[in-house]
C-alpha cells in the first residue's frame, strides 16, 4: 500500500537566495557604516581641535603683535612659522589669562593650575574614600550589605553634575565657611565635590580589581598567620594594583574634564597659583564662559576655546594612554 | 654543589626568640582601626548622598508646585517655571533616542554578529575605550564645529537637532557596549540552529538573537538616555539658550533643557532663584529615577537565563 503524498507544489517553496544575499550585504554595509560613526567621531574631534588650534596660533592678533615687535610685516610661510612659535611661546609662558581684554594675554598655565588644583583636591578625597569603600564592599561587607551599598554608590554615580554644582556652591561652601575663611567661590569646595563625584568610579572599578584577586592568595596569607588587614594591605591590594591605579587615572581624567561643578563653585577668575580658598577659573569653566557669551565664529575668543579644548584633550589623552600602559605593564594574571 | 641538610641548617641558625614576637594584641587593634576606617568611608558616602538629597528637598519642595511645572522662565522667581526646559528635555530625549538607537544597536550588531574578531572590530573597540575618556565638553566643541557651523543648512545652527546629534555621539559608545553585551549573552546554539535551517546571518539575528537581546539593549539604552538628559556642558558649548519662553516647534528651534535651566538659576546671585533651582533639581532627579526604575524593571522582568 502506498501512501498518497501530498502533491508538492514547488512554487510554494521559493527560497529567494539572491534577494536574501542582497539584503545580507546591504545590512552588513549599513551597520558597518554605523560602527564607523564612532571612529568618525574620534577623527572629527581630533581634526576639529587641530584645525581651530592652528587658526588660533596663527591669528592676526599674534601676527600684528609680532610685527610690531620686530618692526616689519610678517608674511609668507616663514612668517606663519614665526607667528606660530611666537604665539605658542606666549601660550605656554604668559602668567596672565585675559583673552577678553584689549591687551589680551593667553597664559594657559593659569587655567591649568586651577584644573590641577581642583582635580588634586578631588583625588585627595576620592582616593581614600573610594579605595576604602571598595575594600569594604569586597572584603568586609556581607553579600546582603553589599547588595544594599552598591546601588547607593550607583546613585551617587548617576547624579547629574549640575546637581553636584548646586551642592558644592550652596551646601559645601557655606559649610566650609563655618570652619575656614573661604570665599563664596573657591577651589576647595569644588574640589571636594569633584572628589565625591568620582568616588563611585574609583570604588566600583577598584572593587572589580580587588574582587578578581583569587581566594587562594588570601588563604595563603592567612596560612602564614597574617591578620585580615595585613592580608588586604600586603597581599590583596598589591595584586590588584594595576586595576586600582587605572581606575584612579580614569577618575582623574574625568575630574579634569568635568565642567559644571567647577564652573558653578570655583568661580570665573583666572588666577595663577594654588590657593584653594579663592575663586579660580579652570579650563572647562573658561570654555563655558565663552560659550555663554555671544561669540561670533571666527573671532579670537572663539578660536581660544578650541586651543583650550585641545590642551584639555591632550592632558586626558596622556592620562588614558598612561593608564593603558600601566595596566598592561603591571597586570597580574590569575587562573 | 651540595645540597644543605635542613638539619644542619637548623643548627646553624640560633633562633632569637626576641626577633619573633607575634604581638597579636597590637596587630588586632590595628585591624579593628582599619575595619572602622573602611566602614567610615562607606558611611561618609551614604551621609553625603543623604545630605545632598535632603538639602535639595528642603530648598526645593516649598516652591515646587503646578505653576512651577507649567510656567515659562521669568525674571521674577515666584513666577518662574521650567515648562520650556521640561519640553526641551523631552524633545531632546526623543530625538537622541531616534538617532542613537539605530546607530548604536546597528553598530553593536555589526561588531558582535558580522565582524567579531576582525581588525575592524578591534579598531572600534580600542576607539570606544578612548572615546570613553574624552571629556563631554570636547564633544560640545565637536558639535559646535560640525553640526552648528558646517551643517547649519540642515540643523539650523544652534538648534535642538544640533544638540541632539552631539548628545547622540556622546552616548553612542554606551549603547554599543550594552548591545554587544546583550548579544553576547545569547547562546550560540540558537544561532547554529538558525543556520542549520538555512537562515542567513541577518535572518538569524533578526528573528532569533535580537528579540532575545532586546531587554538588555533597552536597559542600556535607557541608562544612556538618562546620562544624556543630565548632561549640561556640551549643550552649553553648542549654544543652548538659558532663557527661553516658548516651546520648541521643530527640530531647528532654539532650545533649553532642564540641566541648563538649573545651571542658569544656580548661577544667579538671588537666593530665591537658588530655591527654584532646587525645585528644578527635584524634577530632574525624579525623571532620572523613573527612567532608572524602568531600566531595572525591564532587566528583571525580561531577563532570560540560558
Amino acid at each position: 500500500m502506498t501512501v498518497d503524498l501530498p502533491s508538492t507544489n514547488t512554487d510554494l517553496w521559493k527560497p529567494n537566495r539572491v534577494l536574501n544575499r542582497r539584503i545580507e550585504t546591504s545590512v552588513k554595509v549599513l551597520f558597518g557604516a554605523f560602527a564607523f560613526v564612532s571612529v568618525a567621531t574620534t577623527i572629527g574631534i581630533v581634526f576639529t581641535l587641530i584645525f581651530e588650534t592652528f587658526e588660533f596660533f596663527l591669528d592676526d592678533f599674534f601676527r600684528e603683535k609680532l610685527a610690531e615687535q620686530v618692526g616689519r610685516p610678517i608674511e609668507g610661510l616663514w612668517g606663519d612659522i614665526q607667528t606660530f612659535l611666537y604665539s605658542l611661546r606666549h601660550f605656554l609662558t604668559d602668567t596672565k589669562w585675559t583673552p577678553l581684554f584689549s591687551s589680551a594675554q593667553f597664559g594657559i598655565f593659569v587655567l591649568i593650575s586651577a584644573t590641577v588644583m581642583t582635580s588634586g583636591i578631588a583625588v585627595l578625597v576620592a582616593l581614600p574614600l573610594g579605595l576604602l569603600s571598595a575594600i569594604c564592599l569586597s572584603e568586609y561587607a556581607t553579600l546582603r550589605t553589599r547588595s544594599i551599598l552598591k546601588p547607593i554608590l550607583e546613585i551617587l554615580a548617576g547624579v547629574p553634575t549640575v546637581v553636584y554644582g548646586y551642592f558644592a556652591l550652596l551646601f559645601v561652601t557655606p559649610l566650609l565657611q563655618n570652619f575656614i575663611p573661604v570665599q563664596g567661590f573657591n577651589a576647595l569646595s569644588a574640589g571636594i565635590v569633584l572628589g565625591i563625584m568620582i568616588t563611585p568610579m574609583v570604588a566600583s572599578l577598584s572593587e572589580d580589581a580587588i574582587f578578581a584577586v583569587p581566594r587562594s592568595l588570601r588563604d595563603g596569607a592567612y596560612a602564614l598567620g597574617a591578620t585580615k588587614r595585613e592580608t588586604i594591605i600586603s597581599v590583596v591590594l598589591p595584586a590588584a594594583l594595576s586595576g586600582i591605579v587605572s581606575s584612579l587615572i580614569l577618575a582623574i581624567s574625568r575630574a579634569i574634564g568635568e565642567t559644571m561643578i567647577v564652573t558653578l563653585a570655583a568661580g570665573q577668575n583666572p588666577r595663577l597659583g594654588f590657593n584653594p580658598t579663592v575663586p579660580v577659573m579652570t579650563m572647562t569653566a573658561f570654555i563655558v564662559q565663552v560659550s555663554l557669551g555671544d561669540t561670533p565664529a571666527g573671532s579670537l575668543a572663539y578660536k581660544t576655546i578650541y586651543a583650550v579644548g585641545m590642551t584639555l584633550f591632550l592632558i586626558t589623552l596622556v592620562l588614558n594612554i598612561f593608564s593603558f600602559w600601566f595596566v598592561r605593564r603591571f597586570r597580574e594574571k590569575y587562573e | 654543589m651540595t645540597t644543605r641538610d635542613p638539619q644542619t641548617l637548623e643548627q646553624n641558625v640560633s633562633p632569637n626568640p626576641d626577633n619573633f614576637s607575634a604581638n597579636l594584641d597590637k596587630r588586632y587593634t590595628i585591624d579593628i582601626i582599619f575595619a572602622i576606617a573602611v566602614w567610615t568611608a562607606v558611611v561618609i558616602a551614604i551621609i553625603v548622598l543623604a545630605s545632598l538629597l535632603i538639602d535639595v528637598a528642603i530648598d526645593g519642595l516649598p516652591t515646587l508646585d503646578w505653576g512651577f511645572l507649567s510656567n515659562f522662565p521669568s525674571r521674577k522667581p515666584e513666577q518662574a517655571g521650567m515648562k520650556s526646559a521640561i519640553f526641551g528635555s523631552i524633545w531632546m530625549m526623543v530625538t537622541v533616542a531616534v538617532v542613537a538607537f539605530p546607530l548604536g544597536v546597528g553598530a553593536g550588531i555589526f561588531l558582535e554578529e558580522f565582524a567579531a574578531d576582525t581588525w575592524f572590530a578591534k579598531l572600534i573597540e580600542i576607539n570606544i575605550n578612548n572615546l570613553a575618556g574624552v571629556p563631554s565638553i570636547i564633544y560640545g566643541l565637536l558639535g559646535l564645529m560640525v553640526f552648528v557651523r558646517l551643517l547649519e543648512p540642515i540643523t539650523g545652527g544652534r538648534s535642538l537637532l544640533s544638540g541632539a546629534l552631539t548628545e547622540s555621539l556622546l552616548i553612542l559608545p554606551i549603547i554599543i557596549v550594552a548591545t554587544r553585551e546583550a548579544l553576547r549573552a545569547v547562546p550560540d546554539s540558537l544561532r547554529q540552529a538558525g543556520f542549520a535551517l538555512g537562515a542567513t546571518r541577518w535572518q538569524v539575528v533578526r528573528e532569533q538573537v535580537f528579540p532575545i537581546a532586546i531587554p538588555g539593549i533597552l536597559t542600556g539604552m535607557i541608562l544612556a538616555l538618562s546620562r544624556a538628559i543630565g548632561e549640561t556642558a556640551p549643550l552649553i558649548t553648542i549654544g543652548a539658550l538659558t532663557f527661553i519662553s516658548f516651546l520648541p516647534e521643530n527640530l531647528q528651534s532654539p532650545f533649553t533643557v532642564m540641566p541648563i535651566q538649573i545651571y542658569n538659576w544656580v548661577s544667579r546671585p538671588q537666593t530665591e532663584f537658588h530655591d527654584i533651582a532646587a525645585s528644578g533639581i527635584i524634577v530632574l532627579m525624579v525623571m532620572l529615577l523613573v527612567m532608572n526604575a524602568c531600566a531595572i524593571f525591564l532587566r528583571n522582568k525580561f531577563q532570560r537565563r540560558f
